[in-house]
């Protein structure tokens, strides 16, 4: 679709009732909101919900919303499986057996609430409120109100999300961009326009850069992947890094399948390009970046022709993409999870941040974007932090040596260090886990079998979720029923517009996040809960927030759902801020009201202040994985293939949906792609369910999608599947060791400044898997582990990495 | 007498059609009213004349003997079922005629009616 008026007059706006927030369709009551998990997933966008007695019957994406234009993924247009969910928690659970044997006994929440109330009173006065950790996952729309919770119920300094180290999602690129250009870049595919592609001062992009990511299946960090389709079908150019061949590997004038993990070494070779032939924005360089000169000197030596053997991508294509960045009227950088799922995180990331901002491709039409969330609302993590005391807040569980967790500009608990607690318990014992959207062992632990282990010695665990999931099954001894999206009044940001939710059906007992943390607030620390009700909170948290200073946001939650925004539909509200280009050069980045950037020199760093502050190398780096075939060549030999983890599909939001009949219809299985010629070389077919097995002896099963989307010597494994037809009770929990690539990552292992994990970039062998195979969770049931290791250190190395810093 | 054109050029394959279609009519495990083909990926190890990278991988949906082409929807001014879901924004609604002036000699395109 070339023309974004054209679509809004190929339909009657009338017939989708313009204007109005709820209506009635023949038997059913049509109301226009926004959905925002559960199920989750990290987008919030406009939906039509048809409602009868008290149940949701169909989902329609809403034309007049342009978030989303009415567009939607297959998720949510299945959503009523989920919310009618003969599986669904509809009570509250207290264990009744063993962990792990499965048996449960229905209470009320009262009795829930009290139980858990009483337990948190008597563990902050016995041991301290720093022995409590609170838990929350992704995408679920739990941003503020756990963090919220976790400081101003619990008073501990402890809540992270759980299980993965290196802050291995997203945080990498936003303090790395924090620190060089003092706020975060977003690919401007006109989301802060209200006219969205009509926009008079948008540009389409020249060239939308894809690295480390397949946006229209991930779409990750409040950006909508099918956003860049629509700029491609109005003439943006396509370069796509990526080791798979994806929709954009094909469709772009330059697909470099880069070797996993070797991302910094091609992005400083395309910076040496750049520089080298002059190509980079001179007035820019000058006015407003620092450090050009040492930078320049870092990459001087760093040729298409160096990289080409390190990284696998040839010096031509390298020159080419590098030439094509410079020279396009503006490069948009759809920069994925592939960042900091490697080793050298913060040095590619800080590369490609450099790439950007020599091409002046900062805050420009079509290009990188500095976004605030909507109104300042969302301004931080870690809301509510003055509420814990000074000397609790200093027993927060950080990485031992690291300068990122010194500057404090990581609000949450260190996860690696969280598990060393666990298992060492030093220096102090933990308590309780509050467990609210996270499946830890299914997805997020990077070593569930360890993750497992270590939460089996915590006397106290609740979890709150929709379903009964492999974490809650094997370890909960409370459970608490969580309402989903159309069952709540809520709002999120998440970074434009303002968007509302409204409730519009029960589920049994099934509670909303904010009535939970509310509820149990209000118990043990009532005078940090003034708000009578979900409404009261959502207001709270859209206009107020600890004021003064508070928010700038002015309407009230009611008046979003119900009255249509400037220029936009009932509820969302745009921010002209975010809508406005060049902010640098208009004194609206500093609180001191200058010009320039928010950083020490105002300037974008080249060579970083904050990066040199933390300990991490301030110019361009990179680290070899620390399994690859050059860092362990001996383990090459034995484990020849390259794996990476964590491909997504349309079907999953990471370990969600798994129970859905239509998205197990689509997608029933875990697939591991491999290319034809490694089949024939290794003896495994299409179809055939295979072992994947690491150095450690560590191995899981998918099943092959033999297939060109890999090269040669490259494998690809999805992640977060859990089988909720199988049998929940120990050892096999759903099955969620049997296909589970965590078997094979590792905590502990981490890049300079504790940062970045080398998920995507293990080395395994691959084998069919026979009938007689012992099964993993055999192995972990009898062992522990597939491996040993001393408590709260990684697993030893099989072979020492023989290269390591390449700088 | 309407039809849908698809620039199947920019599928992207993500069965939003068929799911929004398959609960438009009320259809389940298996059926709807349209179903996404796949062709590709393939490697081009000829010189095609590609200024790009030599390979190609599309989608293409086909109608099943289900569409009804949304005759309730369009009658009241909306969108037919699978037009408005497609998130690749690759699918027009409308007569005929004037949607084949849409095809501009550079990227795939095909016009689904009956």
């Amino acid at each position: 679709m070339a023309d974004y008026n054209e679509y809004l007059a190929s339909f009657d706006h009338a017939a989708y009732h313009e204007g109005e927030w709820q209506w009635q369709e023949g038997e059913f009551t049509v109301t226009r909101t926004t959905h925002w998990s559960p199920p989750g997933c990290h987008m919030g966008c406009g939906v039509l919900l048809y409602t009868k007695d008290n149940k949701l019957h169909k989902v329609e994406g809403d034309p007049l919303n342009s978030v989303a234009s009415g567009k939607l993924c297959v998720r949510c247009l299945a959503m009523p499986e989920a919310t009618n969910h003969p599986d669904r928690l509809k009570y509250p659970l207290k264990r009744a057996g063993q962990r792990g044997e499965d048996k449960w006994e229905r209470i009320s929440w009262d009795e829930a609430l009290d139980t858990i109330a009483e337990r948190v009173l008597s563990i902050k006065k016995d041991y301290g409120s720093e022995c409590i950790v609170v838990v929350h996952g992704t995408g679920r729309n739990i941003g503020w109100q756990v963090p919220y919770f976790a400081s101003a119920c619990m008073q501990t300094p402890n809540v992270s999300t759980f299980g993965f180290g290196g802050f291995a999602c997203y945080l990498p690129r936003m303090i790395g961009t924090s620190a060089k250009y003092g706020d975060m870049i977003i690919v401007d595919a006109s989301q802060a326009h209200p006219n969205r592609y009509a926009a008079k001062d948008w540009q389409v992009p020249g060239v939308i850069l894809i690295w480390g990511n397949e946006p229209i299946k991930s779409n990750a960090d409040g950006f909508l992947g099918h956003w860049l389709v629509q700029c491609v079908q109005m003439g943006s150019k396509v370069i796509c890094v990526d080791p798979r061949l994806t929709w954009w590997g094909v469709r772009s004038d330059y697909w470099l399948p880069v070797r996993p993990g070797t991302d910094a070494i091609l992005a400083m070779a395309m910076l040496n390009v750049i520089v080298a032939e002059e190509l980079y924005d001179h007035d820019f360089v000058d006015c407003w970046t620092y450090g050009f000169e040492v930078m320049a000197e870092r990459v001087a030596n760093k040729t298409p022709e160096w990289a080409e053997p390190l990284c696998e991508v040839s010096a031509d294509k390298i020159r080419g993409a590098a030439r094509l960045i410079a020279t396009s009227s503006s490069c948009a950088c759809q920069w994925g999870l592939a960042f900091e799922q490697q080793i050298a995180a913060l040095g590619v990331t800080e590369t490609v941040a450099d790439i950007m901002a020599i091409t002046a491709n900062i805050d420009n039409p079509g290009g990188n974007s500095l976004f605030r969330c909507a109104y300042l609302i969302e301004k931080r993590y870690g809301l509510g932090d003055d509420y814990i005391d000074k000397d609790v807040y200093a027993r927060k569980l950080i990485a031992p040596v690291s300068g990122i967790n010194e500057s404090r500009i990581v609000s949450c608990a260190d996860s690696d260090a969280i598990l060393a607690c666990l298992e060492t318990g030093e220096p102090y014992e933990i308590q309780m886990f509050w467990i609210q959207s996270s499946n830890a062992l299914a997805c997020a632990s990077m070593d569930p079998a360890r993750t497992y282990n270590a939460l089996m010695k915590v006397p106290f665990i609740v979890v709150a979720d929709p379903f009964m999931t492999p974490t809650a099954q094997a370890l909960a001894d409370i459970v608490l029923p969580v309402a989903m999206s159309c069952e709540r009044n809520s709002c999120r940001t998440w970074w434009t517009p303002v968007r509302t939710m409204v409730k519009v059906t029960d589920y049994y007992e099934a509670k909303s996040d904010e009535w939970i943390v509310l509820q149990l607030g209000k118990r043990v620390k009532p005078e940090y809960w003034p708000w009578e009700d979900d409404k009261e909170f959502a207001n709270w948290y859209l206009t107020d927030q600890l004021a003064p200073g508070g928010t700038l946001y002015q309407r009230t939650w009611k008046d979003t759902v119900e009255n249509p925004g400037t220029d936009c539909c009932n509820g969302i509200e745009y921010w002209d801020w975010d809508a406005t280009y060049h902010k640098y050069a208009k004194g609206m980045l500093r609180p001191d009201g200058e010009i320039g950037f928010n950083t020490p020199t105002k300037r974008i760093e080249l060579w970083s202040f904050g990066y040199d502050r933390w300990g991490v190398d301030p110019l361009p780096f990179h680290v070899e994985p620390p399994e690859s075939p050059l860092s362990t060549p001996q383990t090459f030999k034995d484990f020849p293939l390259v794996l990476s983890g964590g491909g997504r599909s349309f079907e999953f939001f990471h370990s969600e949906h798994r129970q859905l009949p239509t998205m197990r219809e689509f997608h029933p299985d875990p697939l591991i792609m491999v290319n034809p010629s490694d089949c024939e070389k290794y003896g495994v077919k299409d179809g055939q369910w295979i072992w994947m097995e690491n150095s450690r002896g560590a191995r899981c099963k998918q099943k092959v999608k033999s297939t060109i989307e890999v090269l040669p010597g490259r494998v690809h494994a999805e992640h977060g599947w859990w089988f909720p037809e199988q049998d929940g009770a120990a050892p096999n929990y759903y099955g969620t060791y049997e296909s589970n690539l965590n078997n094979m990552t590792q905590a502990f292992r981490t890049g300079q400044g504790g940062i970045g994990n080398p998920i995507k970039s293990m080395l395994c062998k691959i084998y069919p898997v026979q009938d007689s195979d012992v099964l993993p969770h055999d192995i972990i049931a009898k062992n522990g582990d597939f491996a040993s290791y001393e408590p709260g250190q990684p697993y030893p190395y099989i072979e020492e990495p023989v290269v390591t810093t390449i700088n | 007498m309407n039809s849908i054109l698809v620039n199947y050029e920019y599928c992207t394959g993500c069965r939003s059609c068929e799911l929004a279609c398959r609960n438009e009519l009320g259809l389940t495990a298996g059926q709807s009213g349209i179903v996404i083909t796949e062709v590709g990926p393939i490697e081009f190890n000829a010189d095609i004349g590609l200024a790009g990278e030599p390979y190609d991988w599309v989608y293409m949906p086909v109608l099943t003997r289900a569409c009804n082409l949304c005759e309730t929807r369009s009658q009241q001014g909306k969108l037919p079922s699978c037009v408005q879901s497609c998130q690749a924004w690759c699918m027009y609604f409308g007569e005929p005629q004037k949607l084949v002036t849409k095809i501009d000699g550079k990227t795939r395109w095909a016009l689904l009616g009956k």
